[in-house]
């Protein structure tokens, strides 16, 4: 009887916030399908006719879409490799015994802790202005003409100055899963007869496996949805050539005033973003499981 | 094959000297163990022969060979090591398969190998296994097969039963014996159990504070400890060790008799005292017994030997095996 009492009451005090957190979590989720059904346009006020699935397929091909979904797979995929390779190269030389280690990792976590807006901006006006940037500095001292970053390779651009945000989180997991390497199997590979790089890709890659998935996997879910650095720098263009779908639904809904054909957007990069999820847990989840 | 020599060989941390400086020679096809308590420098000599220390000073020859700034991997050794270090993400076949492939050897021939290392260590069955999946002495085997796939010159064994139970302990002191005497390999075997040193070894090297205290086969370290460190080593339980007047009387500093060397009475003897703990082991009982004249004194006395705590009893020690250390706590012979 007692315990009984105690699990109706702990539910009972739990019910408020579970249901606010639910509340929370399905009412935006609800009105977005239900908007994405209808004809609702902030310039054209009246009524809001239900019209089916028009607004997904006016979405679906539009020209932008497959463009916008083909950035962000590359935005995703050039960030990954950029931070995953990086952060391992890093992670190497860090974990190496140096004067002034304790310093340089605090250097190398620094950017972490720059909001994306900012590091965005200073990229865009410190580094990679064409006129008075550093990297045209550079380029003008060596003789060469400098590139205009932002114009010319625009989602370059975006993914490296993304990746640079993202290096430190990669770069701290894979020095921590380093540093739990086992010393003696080090030796142990030592004494087998293996070289620098043998040790390399069959002690310490295998050793790291597991923390390479989880920087893909939690890295991935941030990297669908970047938007900040990409409104701060180029705004999607020129063009579209840096527009991401999280750009685009951004530009449907707040360029256009279209919330019916950018909440059909929203679902639509839900859906995408829930099949991406799919394919890496299949690809690379069982990483986990050991 | 397999002969070691150390010169005069020095390793210190810093301004600490971890060994002072050793000679020590190990024949082709010796079983050699270091014994020494914690601290001793007894694993530190180990990793300098193998090669995962640089030495300070001094010269390491394998087979007459200078190989004292050698890599590990050119040393022509193998070593086992006390977490095993077997790569948890391979299998045990894999694990025992790693050396030969990094030897770059044909595919077929690794396989004879293996499955033959297998065969000889009970592993046929478990070749498809990760070492997460397997028991201690299982994963033992499997660090003992990485190492003979090899073939190498000497085998080299870091306190390798130390985290196994104690009834395992003493299987795989057995199987290791019979390897020694299958392969005829040298082996180099570092503990501080000074039972695993007596009964596996052709020789015992006894370490303290980075010193050789002592070099004998196990039966010569204890019918004719050096000095008081190594009779207080070797030997179990310890020897019972006496100072000042009736060591005095045979003109010693100390005078040090066995356990098993003390004859016991219920009725006369030279010595009395009264039983505080008695140890039934079944084949014979350990007193403990507080001595009138000299403290604790340990005996071991036949399983028939039937006395209670509280009990006085009389003990005789064997003159004739009896130990004398001088002053400095050598012996005197």
């Amino acid at each position: 009887m007692a315990t009984l009492h105690t699990r109706a009451s702990a539910r009972l005090m739990m019910a408020p916030s579970v249901i606010l957190l639910f509340v929370w979590m399905v009412v935006p989720l609800a009105m977005t399908l239900y908007f994405s059904f209808l004809s609702y346009n902030l310039l054209t006020p009246g009524a809001h006719n239900f019209i089916g699935f028009l607004n997904y397929s006016y979405f679906l091909t539009d020209p932008a879409f497959l463009m916008a979904i083909g950035n962000t797979l590359l935005l995703v995929i050039g960030v990954l490799l950029i931070t995953v390779i990086g952060g391992i190269l890093l992670a190497l030389v860090l974990d190496q015994p140096f004067w002034g280690q304790g310093i340089v990792r605090l250097l190398v976590i620094a950017p972490f802790f720059v909001m994306p807006t900012v590091s965005a901006l200073v990229w865009k006006n410190m580094l990679m202005n064409p006129v008075y940037g550093l990297f045209a500095w550079i380029a003008r001292g060596l003789g060469i003409t400098p590139i205009d970053w932002l114009a010319d390779v625009p989602l370059f651009s975006i993914t490296l100055i993304v990746a640079w945000q993202w290096l430190p989180f990669a770069t701290l997991i894979l020095l921590t899963a380093l540093q739990s390497l086992d010393g003696e199997q080090k030796e142990a590979a030592e004494m087998d007869g293996a070289g620098a790089v043998s040790r390399f890709i069959y002690i310490v890659l295998p050793h790291l496996s597991r923390a390479i998935t989880v920087v893909i996997l939690i890295q991935t879910i941030f990297l669908l949805s970047i938007f900040a650095e990409i409104l701060v720098t180029t705004n999607g263009g020129p063009g579209i050539q840096s527009t991401n779908l999280t750009y685009l639904v951004y530009a449907q809904a707040l360029l256009q005033f279209d919330v019916g054909g950018a909440s059909a957007g929203g679902i639509i990069a839900v859906i995408l973003a829930n099949i991406v999820g799919i394919f890496l847990i299949r690809l690379i989840g069982k990483n986990l499981d050991r | 094959m397999g002969s070691i020599s150390l010169r005069n060989v020095r390793k210190s941390f810093g301004t600490t000297d971890v060994i002072p400086g050793i000679d020590l020679d190990i024949e082709d096809g010796e079983f050699v163990v270091f014994v020494g308590p914690s601290g001793c420098g007894k694993s530190t000599l180990l990793r300098l022969i193998a090669g995962l220390e640089d030495t300070t000073g001094g010269r390491i020859l394998i087979d007459g060979k200078d190989v004292s700034d050698a890599p590990p991997a050119k040393r022509g050794l193998a070593m086992v090591f006390q977490s095993y270090a077997l790569y948890p993400h391979m299998s045990v076949y894999k694990n025992i398969a790693f050396p030969l492939k990094m030897d770059s050897q044909a595919k077929d021939v690794i396989d004879k190998k293996v499955r033959e290392a297998a065969r000889v260590l009970n592993l046929t069955d478990y070749l498809e296994r990760r070492p997460g999946q397997l028991s201690g002495g299982q994963r033992q085997r499997v660090a003992i097969g990485r190492a003979i796939v090899r073939q190498p010159g000497a085998f080299l064994f870091d306190e390798p039963l130390s985290n196994l139970d104690a009834a395992l302990r003493g299987t795989m002191r057995i199987e290791i014996s019979e390897l020694h005497q299958h392969l005829k390999t040298t082996m180099v075997y570092v503990t501080h159990d000074q039972i695993e040193a007596m009964t596996m070894a052709d020789k015992i090297v006894v370490l303290n504070a980075g010193r050789i205290e002592q070099v004998g086969s196990p039966l010569d370290l204890y019918r004719t400890p050096a000095n008081l460190f190594v009779a207080g080593f070797i030997g179990s339980p310890r020897m019972n060790m006496i100072e000042g007047a009736e060591a005095g009387k045979m003109q010693a500093k100390t005078i040090g008799f066995r356990p098993e060397h003390i004859r016991l009475s219920q009725t006369d003897g030279a010595w009395s005292g009264t039983v505080g703990v008695a140890e039934h082991l079944g084949s014979d009982t350990l007193l403990h017994i507080d001595s009138d004249e000299f403290g604790p004194i340990t005996a071991r006395a036949d399983g028939d030997f039937v006395v209670k705590s509280g009990q006085r009893v009389f003990m005789t020690p064997d003159k004739a095996r009896m130990h004398r250390f001088d002053e400095k706590g050598l012996a005197i012979r």
